[in-house]
């Protein structure tokens, strides 16, 4: 029971840093129409931020995103000015494979500059503990998540409190009638798309201090990041954090409980079932541009 | 009649025609292999893994091939020829890995060839080297599955097979009094054909020791989160672990979560991880791998063939120290070692004649001498090496040891 009861909590923790990574995912669907499949390798790339951080200049992998989250914003946006913008037909489609470049670019860059060996994150807290009945809970877990909860819902605030998230809502909803209303779609999608990025910062930092990485991990992390956003249906941020939580749970206490190697196909297992039973996700693209 | 006359002159270009393709297709297929008399370097090919999952030990590989290369260069060539190294990334994975052997046997026309990492990749990279006839010397990769293949043409240039590296460790087991021996054990292992049956072997060893199974469980190579496996191997108490690991990456993320939940078993022994210098110690803190064991054929102390020389092209080359340098780069050292002695020999690059000196003599390598079963089976045996004050040891067999087992391994700190 002391093992299931620990799974859960791990499973909890974990999916909540799952749904920070995948909410920039979401709202880029949201918004755009566009998967950016480059995510994983953005979130690695954020991880590689505060890996250096921390290398050279000794800085706190939490205190270095004050750094590394303007800085990915600002890659973010030249992405989408540079590369998505160009994209005038048959965006989505499209996207994929731009982004995929995007991707292996930023792969080939971090091994060249980095090696391909693994790393991780370090701090003094990366390591602690406390206990809660028979159960250790990491620090970095814990903060991990709480972090998360932090920026979800800073983000909830910035959508629905601020005049330009009222923007990208409406763009959300209608892209044509929020144009017709003057609202700058064009700065509405280079704004979200840095978000997205941007979010990254921090699910990488949290990502690279919980697990070893090297630059090729980013094509582990965007299979779980796709299997989340279409469970929690596309461009819905609640969906995210709902999907997050319930795979990571099922997972973890599948692995415990059963086989690691059911594990894998269990977060499959219930994405197909889930999807026959509700093909538009948890929340659905309607409820989503509803919320 | 002028019909008759068209098909004859028709039949005799589309004879023509056959011929010469056949006779193209039948040059590609067998492509020439140089005479050892030809000008210009002697090209040795390989696939690395330069990405993937593999990219870590990849890059190790690359570096000992290269650093043997330099040496060999720098004192005037193999049969006084420069070498010179031809070698594609294979991104980990065994369908782009044939695809690399085949274009530098095709179109590189390589002179040799030699391994890529890991028994993944060793299997199809071997069957494309014995489906042109060239001899193939893998510094890994030398899984039960690769043997099985019965490769005329492969050698693995290690101490011992893969699945007897744990022996070693099971036969230290038995030189620990009953009383004091671990009296349970836990097995995680990737579903990989190198870790795999490596962990399998030295279960069924390590349980006629008396040591009871309480956890054992195959891990999908697929899979990143070990944190569930993690806490089911805490929650079995077990007083030693043994991980099966093809990289570093499942023994670094079990090793930190037993930090988190203060879960120190007796002995922990990892199959890769341990054995990755820095890449390991920089992973896990330096102060962590205290009394954490693997199984290896070489260490830099060790007083085998040309390995100070080895040390100071590493260190000249790299920097860092002794202590950070990857099993992965002698190995392929080793493998450049063989192959050069092999070549002397016959004073050829006839890659029959290779084949056969190869199976039949032995030679000095970093990891010690080295002598090949019909199947390239290795015929010597691995140690134990464990880290103590910070430094990768031999303890176990005592002809190989310079220090004793610290047995039981230390708390965290």
């Amino acid at each position: 029971m002391d093992l299931i009861y620990g799974a859960i909590v791990t499973g909890i923790l974990s999916g909540g840093v799952y749904a920070l990574m995948a909410s920039g995912l979401t709202l880029v669907f949201g918004v755009m129409d566009i998967i950016n499949v480059g995510q994983g390798a953005l979130v690695i790339l954020g991880a590689y931020l505060t890996y250096t951080l921390g290398q050279h200049f000794h800085i706190d992998p939490f205190v270095s995103l004050v750094l590394t989250i303007p800085a990915m914003f600002v890659i973010g946006a030249v992405i989408e000015i540079t590369i998505i913008k160009r994209l005038k037909r048959e965006r989505t489609m499209l996207s994929i494979l731009v982004m995929f470049a995007v991707a292996l670019i930023i792969e080939g860059i971090l091994t060249i500059s980095f090696s391909a060996d693994l790393v991780k994150i370090g701090a003094s807290y990366v390591d602690s503990s406390f206990q809660v009945g028979s159960v250790y809970i990491a620090y970095i877990y814990l903060y991990g998540f709480l972090m998360s909860v932090v920026l979800l819902a800073a983000l909830y605030v910035f959508l629905y409190r601020t005049k330009f998230g009222q923007g990208i809502r409406a763009t959300v909803q209608n892209r044509t009638a929020a144009e017709l209303i003057g609202i700058n779609v064009s700065r509405v999608e280079t704004v979200t798309f840095a978000l997205g990025v941007s979010l990254a910062a921090a699910g990488g930092m949290v990502y690279g201090a919980i697990n070893t990485f090297n630059p090729v991990s980013g094509y582990d992390l965007i299979s779980r990041l796709l299997v989340i956003i279409i469970l929690g249906g596309m461009g819905s941020l609640a969906g995210a954090l709902v999907a997050s939580l319930v795979m990571l749970v099922v997972e973890d206490i599948t692995a415990v409980v059963w086989s690691p190697v059911w594990a894998s196909l269990v977060f499959y297992v219930v994405l197909a079932l889930a999807l026959l039973f509700r093909p538009q996700g948890i929340f659905g693209k309607v409820v989503a541009r509803r919320q | 009649m002028r019909t008759v006359i068209a098909f004859t002159r028709s039949s005799k270009w589309l004879l023509s025609f056959t011929a010469i393709v056949a006779l193209i297709l039948s040059v590609s297929a067998f492509p020439s292999q140089p005479a050892s008399a030809a000008a210009g370097p002697i090209k040795i090919g390989f696939s690395v893994s330069l990405s993937g999952d593999f990219s870590s030990d990849g890059q190790a590989i690359l570096q000992g091939y290269q650093l043997w290369a330099n040496d060999v260069n720098s004192h005037g060539g193999l049969l006084g020829r420069k070498v010179q190294l031809i070698h594609y990334d294979d991104a980990s994975t065994p369908t782009q890995v044939a695809t690399n052997y085949t274009k530098l046997i095709t179109s590189d026309k390589v002179d040799l060839t030699v391994g890529p990492f890991s028994s993944l990749l060793t299997i199809p990279s071997a069957a494309v080297a014995r489906r042109y006839g060239y001899a193939f010397l893998a510094p890994a990769g030398g899984g039960p599955s690769v043997f099985q293949q019965n490769f005329p043409n492969f050698f693995f240039v290690q101490p011992s097979p893969v699945a007897d590296n744990l022996v070693s460790f099971a036969n230290w087991l038995k030189s620990v009094p009953v009383s004091k021996r671990p009296k349970t054990a836990a097995y995680i292992t990737v579903d990989d054909p190198f870790a795999k049956p490596e962990t399998d072997t030295g279960r069924s060893f390590i349980q006629r020791r008396g040591v009871r199974t309480v956890y054992n469980t195959v891990v999908p190579a697929e899979v990143k989160d070990f944190q569930p496996i993690a806490l089911a191997t805490v929650h079995s108490h077990a007083q030693l672990v043994v991980i099966g690991s093809p990289g570093s990456d499942l023994t670094i993320a079990l090793i930190h979560t037993f930090i988190q939940q203060h879960y120190s078993p007796k002995a922990i022994i990892a199959t890769s991880g341990p054995d990755q210098g820095k890449t390991f110690s920089n992973a896990v803190g330096l102060r962590n791998t205290e009394g954490i064991m693997v199984p290896e054929g070489w260490w830099y102390g060790a007083k085998t063939f040309q390995n100070p020389e080895f040390i100071k092209s590493y260190l000249q080359r790299y920097h860092g120290t002794v202590a950070d340098i990857s099993q992965d780069v002698p190995e392929a050292y080793s493998v450049g070692q063989v192959l050069q002695q092999a070549v002397q020999k016959i004073h050829s690059l006839n890659n029959a004649a290779l084949i056969r000196e190869i199976h039949h003599d032995r030679f000095q390598t970093l990891q010690g001498p080295m002598h090949f079963d019909s199947a390239g089976r290795p015929m010597g045996q691995s140690f134990i090496v464990q880290w103590q004050n910070g430094k990768p040891l031999p303890v176990y067999p005592s002809r190989y040891a310079v220090r004793n087992v610290e047995y039981p391994k230390p708390a965290w700190h």
